[in-house]
């Protein structure tokens, strides 16, 4: 098989079963993967009535990365880097190349990418569609604000080089619009400069959720970034206990002499693989209760200036390849939702009816928004969010899951839609208030609905 | 399209006033679905399962469907599909007949057989066929414990369910790695209109038992599911009586 870069060799299509990390909701599509904008034109031209929408690494965790019966264009063909401006920190490439290509060339280079999921392992494509958030969302926003220019595909064919000033209607469409506008070929992103490849980080233990939230409040000023890991299996007086770890990227004098020689120095790699052999129901409350009890004691109490790698920090996570077959075949799901400052009851609420139904989440993040940008379907905006995944099979989750829901809802609250599998189509429109708008931008681009997604048929989109 | 929790938003139902149908519709818009589309012959029936339906918040249409005239099938199921994704079909027509009355009136047991295994041949293949091309699905196939073996007393009504039970196992098989499941859901006695005036028979159940095991075999992409559970056990045991002391059970 190659995958060289020659137009001569037409990319064949496959019927292949798809589903997104979760691994819920499988359909068939028939996947291509080109390597040139010229093969991805020409896949384009070659759909059915059944659509098409692009895929990278496959790191959403339901649908949107799917087409069931329509083409899936396996963006990751795409990989080359097309232009970079040290001077300016200006990075273009083409969509498929992934954050973690980003990292592992210009970290040598003093540069890091100015926004980055818990995983490095997504495209720059998926980045744009997410429009993604990290640890520094409250000071620095989420990714597509430090996207200056944006090549798109549009549905009929032609090319067009979008940025927030000569198109910022399709820009701000695209910017979050799970691919539905049109096919990002490439993209020019501000990197963010650095100093050295450690970050120096404070860690604090809190009693509990009311605590997380004072301490996080009053930090979050002080550093780029922050998270809290929460144990949501904890009760009563415990209840909502987080470990907080905020950072920055260390200066060269914070270094000790030894690492001051190569401060720059990264590696990438991982530790293992989980096999695809783990039985359906290990993660059940028992294991994980055990798990964050030992997450939480393990965590320091409180220590300041710990140095320790972008892997680290960013990306325990990539330590562990394939780490979603932990769940089983049967599958998990993450549940994303934000609900505004002023708020702060309705997220109290939810981490009660969690812990009170005893779900076990073992990766619960809590992390608080800055400002959201312009993106029509950006899901950021000022507030707290939690992030929780649940195995599928966990008793009761769907009428935990509704609960949550309505908590959500009645507290203005939304979801994610990169992490979301099963909400309600119905909520849609009262999450997203400019979802209209969003609609009205996608009617003119693609008025026939070329794009589209197994998440675009399921919420309507 | 189903969500992460296997809850479907799309049902086309086969045989619109099949009360099991019915009772499963319900069962489903109770859940996620949405959009339910009744295909049967004409009624008032149908209608006013079409308006119970839309009371209970889900869009609904109604499609004209004849069983027994299977040269319009395929024209009538991809037009369903045409104006939207279906996430499952219940293929939920058949008849009855009378056992005595038909046996002595070859014709009309002959109709039986066309609208239990011919139509749903047709059916069946026109539904697959769609559910194929758009990559994921579910066809759910009404067959009946009363084809695993035919007996004295209602083999015409049983040999149609034995092959329609056939096809459906064998249609499964073929779309394995499509994205399109097949189920068969073998029902024992089920108290409705169809079996109004029958005595009761031991392990006879009701149409929300049905629907229940229907709705949760959808959700564990099951292949075969009995109602009672315990239909498995027993037909697998009058499978092996040996035939002269099969053919004397008052059965």
């Amino acid at each position: 098989m190659s995958d060289g870069p020659s137009a001569d060799v037409r990319p064949t299509a496959r019927r292949v079963r798809l589903n997104g990390w979760g691994r819920t909701a499988p359909t068939f599509a028939d996947v291509v993967r080109p390597t040139t904008r010229e093969q991805v034109a020409t896949a384009l031209g070659q759909r059915t009535s059944r659509g098409v929408i692009a895929r990278g690494l496959g790191r959403s965790y339901g649908d949107p990365a799917q087409n069931g019966g329509g083409t899936v264009l396996d963006m990751t063909g795409l990989d080359r880097i097309l232009a970079v401006d040290l001077e300016r920190g200006l990075v273009t490439c083409e969509a498929g190349v992934s954050l973690d290509r980003l990292i592992e060339l210009f970290v040598p280079f003093g540069f890091f990418v100015p926004v980055t999921p818990g995983t490095r392992q997504v495209t720059v494509g998926g980045a744009i569609g997410a429009d993604v958030h990290g640890k520094n969302h409250h000071a620095d926003g989420s990714f597509c604000n430090h996207v200056s220019s944006i090549d798109l595909l549009l549905a009929d064919g032609t090319e067009r080089t979008v940025t927030p000033e000569s198109d910022p209607e399709l820009f701000w469409a695209t910017a979050g619009g799970m691919g539905l506008t049109g096919l990002v070929l490439s993209a020019t992103i501000r990197m963010t400069p650095i100093e050295t490849s450690l970050a120096s980080v404070d860690t604090d233990r809190t009693r509990n959720l009311d605590e997380a939230m004072a301490l996080m409040a009053e930090t979050d000023e002080k550093y780029t970034y922050t998270v809290a890991w929460l144990d949501c299996l904890a009760k009563g007086a415990n209840l909502g206990r987080c470990v907080l770890t905020c950072g920055e990227f260390a200066a060269l004098d914070d270094l000790p002499a030894k690492k001051r020689r190569d401060p720059l120095r990264f590696r990438t790699g991982s530790l293992l693989t989980v096999p695809d052999l783990v039985p359906g129901r290990l993660p059940n409350k028992l294991t994980m209760g055990l798990f964050n009890e030992l997450w939480y004691r393990k965590a320091p109490k409180h220590k300041v200036g710990q140095l320790q790698s972008i892997t680290a920090f960013f990306h325990p996570l990539d330590l562990v390849q394939e780490w979603n077959r932990v769940y089983g075949r049967t599958g998990f799901l993450q549940y994303q939702f934000v609900v505004p400052f002023g708020r702060e009851d309705g997220l109290v609420k939810a981490v009660e009816t969690i812990s009170r139904h005893g779900a076990p989440s073992s990766l619960t993040v809590l992390k608080r928004f800055g400002p959201g940008n312009a993106g029509f379907l950006s899901f950021p905006k000022p507030g707290w969010t939690l992030t929780l995944d649940f195995p599928t099979n966990t008793p009761g989750l769907a009428r935990l899951l509704r609960e949550l829901d309505e908590i959500v809802l009645t507290n203005e609250g939304r979801f994610y839609l990169a992490k979301d599998s099963r909400m309600d189509p119905a909520d849609l429109a009262r999450m997203y208030p400019r979802l209209e708008r969003f609609r009205e931008v996608r009617a003119k681009v693609d008025p026939d609905g070329v794009f589209v997604s197994d998440q675009a048929r399921r919420l309507g989109l | 399209m189903k969500d992460a929790l296997g809850a479907p938003q799309s049902l086309l139902v086969l045989g619109g006033t099949s009360e099991i149908a019915l009772t499963t519709a319900r069962a489903m818009v109770a859940e996620r679905v949405r959009r339910v589309v009744l295909a049967g012959r004409p009624s008032a029936g149908l209608e006013a399962a079409a308006d119970d339906l839309r009371g209970r918040g889900a869009t609904v249409e109604v499609v004209a469907f004849d069983a027994a005239e299977p040269d319009d099938h395929e024209k009538t199921i991809d037009e369903v599909f045409a104006a939207g994704d279906i996430d499952v079909v219940l293929l939920a027509f058949g008849v009855l007949g009378d056992q005595d009355a038909d046996a002595k009136a070859p014709a009309a047991a002959a109709r039986v057989a066309q609208v239990n295994y011919v139509g749903g041949v047709s059916a069946g293949l026109a539904a697959a066929n769609a559910l194929s091309r758009q990559g994921h699905g579910a066809l759910a196939v009404i067959s009946s414990v009363a084809g695993e073996r035919a007996r004295k007393s209602n083999f015409i009504y049983g040999s149609t369910k034995a092959g329609l039970d056939a096809f459906a196992q064998g249609l499964g098989d073929k779309l394995h790695g499509t994205g399109v499941h097949v189920m068969v859901v073998r029902p024992g006695f089920v108290r409705t209109k169809m079996t109004e005036g029958l005595p009761d028979v031991p392990l006879a159940t009701t149409p929300e038992a049905v629907a229940e095991a229907i709705v949760k075999g959808l959700r564990r992409k099951s292949s075969v599911v009995w109602v009672p559970g315990q239909f498995r056990f027993v037909m697998s045991a009058l499978r092996h009586v040996p035939r002269p002391i099969f053919r004397k059970l008052n059965i």
